[in-house]
């Protein structure tokens, strides 16, 4: 490739601008023989959580137009489990290695934090926007004030470089934004699922157990897409850009709205080789177009 | 083995039955050998046209000779009525094989092989690989009307008894009605649940070891997503990566 699609995310030169997202990649194995990883930005962890989850029971997953509603709540093997067994393999995989972190109560998450920053990890994404669990997550993603505290508890718990992972649910997403960044984020990343529901007409009951879980996928793409550009407004620190990507198109609309890097989720479930791809077709625009770095476009969108 | 992707050729699609179709595609991927059990994520259709998810289909037959691979599935939804138009010539994505199937080096001694409907379709390379080893299973297989695919296990095994719910074919009733697994050291079954369920439990009457080949939906098909998580008695389990096969016991109450 003869452009340059290396991101600098807060003091590490990323590979390329496109993160799997997390609940969507495993812990990065699962991929190691489907497509080169060493193209990727970073892979983000599974949610973990300071004990390990089940998750939610009932299905999991339904497909609507363009979209992928589901309901795994947080079901992981606990931080500890992590650590021990799954975070040695992920730093081997030749690219950075974000620990999602979701929670219960403030304590658990700060626990939580200050164990992955022991145990070496290069960024911790902290998850205050999960809709599948009623505990924690997502109660966190709705109020500012809420987050702010959240957020500086696990800051003073860490000295790795935190990016905070939000909610579409959120009252104000630009408020919100800026709430999180003056409690010690380094970074954001939007955004997760938006809650939503299905009903399943032959049984008359809703689909989910839960009722609401989390729509992802293209359908919620240009929702998304607004809430990076007013994210982008609010504050000065790198911003990235997630929600229904599944193009190297759609990933260089985030970057020209103002996106340092984007992550692709659902679309790996689309097309398994998606997060190598849509680095490709970012790169073919980009030749194209005689562009030869992001940092040529990134924001030029913005008036 | 993590799984693989990789774009295919059709070399041919029959009709074996109204709505059962039989799909035979190249895999030229020599260092993977699908095994009994396992399965692939298949898609036909672009990355942004429906259904969103592709469709997890298990190894109907690997033909290492002939480098070929067969599906047999039922046409029952968007995702399965694109596989349905595919032509010889056609490409598809292949993504797998994924799964740990049945465990055939460890299955020595008199073995059933029970299937249901289209749970029938991994159980033809079940009794390639175990025919394959010198140990002939019998076929037990139950299917509501219509029976399908019968004749190509017939080299394969030893003694087939079929039955049918509506008494078309074979005995009529539930596959249950046919099996003794008194006489057997192994019972291998793959069916709807319900079908399954009680196969294992007549298979705990009589002590008899059964494994059972479970069915999710799926999203990633290789381990990622955590939507097909099922509850076992030794924690909760991915049916696509730690499954499909398991021990009737970890995942039934019996």
């Amino acid at each position: 490739m003869s452009v340059d699609l290396h991101v600098d995310l807060l003091g590490k030169r990323l590979a390329g601008p496109v993160i799997a997202a997390s609940g969507t990649f495993g812990f990065g194995s699962e991929y190691s023989e489907i497509m080169d990883l060493t193209t990727l930005g970073g892979i983000s962890s599974k949610g973990l959580t300071l004990n390990g989850k089940f998750g939610n029971e009932g299905e999991r997953l339904y497909e609507t137009p363009s979209g992928l509603i589901n309901s795994i709540g947080l079901q992981n093997p606990g931080i500890r489990h992590f650590i021990d067994n799954e975070l040695p393999a992920m730093k081997t995989l030749g690219t950075a290695v974000i620990a999602n972190l979701g929670g219960g109560c403030i304590e658990d998450y700060v626990t939580s934090a200050a164990m992955l920053d022991e145990a070496g990890v290069d960024y911790i994404e902290l998850n205050i926007s999960c809709p599948n669990v009623k505990q924690g997550g997502i109660a966190y993603g709705i109020c500012p004030a809420s987050a702010k505290e959240v957020v500086s508890q696990v800051r003073a718990a860490c000295k790795v470089p935190l990016i905070v992972k939000l909610s579409p649910q959120a009252e104000d997403i630009a408020r919100m934004s800026a709430a999180c960044v003056e409690a010690g984020a380094d970074a954001l990343s939007l955004v997760n699922t938006f809650q939503a529901c299905a009903i399943d007409l032959k049984k008359r009951r809703p689909v989910f157990n839960n009722i609401f879980a989390g729509l992802s996928g293209p359908a919620v793409k240009p929702i998304a897409l607004r809430m990076v550009w007013q994210a982008v407004g609010a504050v000065d620190v790198p911003v990235i850009g997630l929600g229904g990507i599944t193009t190297g198109e759609d990933a260089l609309e985030f970057i020209m709205a103002g996106a340092a890097a984007v992550q692709v989720g659902t679309a790996s479930f689309m097309d398994p080789r998606s997060c190598q791809r849509v680095t490709e077709e970012m790169a073919r625009w980009m030749e194209a177009n005689g562009v030869k770095s992001l940092d040529e476009i990134r924001g030029c969108a913005r008036p | 083995m993590p799984a693989i992707s990789c774009d295919v050729k059709v070399l041919n699609q029959q009709v074996a039955a109204e709505n059962i179709r039989l799909l035979t595609v190249t895999w030229p991927v020599h260092e993977k050998t699908p095994r009994a059990g396992q399965f692939f994520m298949l898609r036909c259709w672009p990355v942004d046209a429906a259904p969103l998810l592709s469709r997890p289909i298990s190894v109907h037959r690997f033909n290492p000779v002939t480098a070929t691979l067969d599906f047999l599935y039922e046409v029952k939804g968007k995702g399965t009525e694109h596989l349905a138009a595919l032509k010889a010539g056609d490409r598809l994505t292949l993504t797998g094989p994924s799964g740990n199937g049945f465990p055939v080096a460890e299955l020595e001694g008199r073995v059933a092989v029970v299937g249901g409907g289209i749970g029938t379709a991994p159980l033809y390379q079940l009794v390639c690989e175990l025919d394959d080893k010198g140990v002939k299973p019998d076929l037990y297989l139950g299917f509501r009307d219509e029976v399908y695919g019968v004749e190509r296990f017939e080299a394969r095994c030893g003694r087939v008894s079929i039955a049918t719910e509506s008494g078309r074919v074979g005995t009529k009733g539930f596959v249950t009605a046919i099996l003794d697994p008194a006489q057997y050291d192994w019972v291998l079954c793959c069916g709807p649940e319900p079908m399954m369920k009680a196969v294992a439990a007549l298979c705990k009457e009589k002590d008899t070891p059964c494994l059972v080949s479970m069915e999710k939906k799926m999203a990633c098909g290789v381990g990622a997503c955590l939507g097909c998580t099922c509850h076992t008695h030794t924690g909760a389990k991915c049916v696509c990566k730690d499954g499909p096969v398991f021990k009737a016991e970890e995942v039934f109450e019996l």
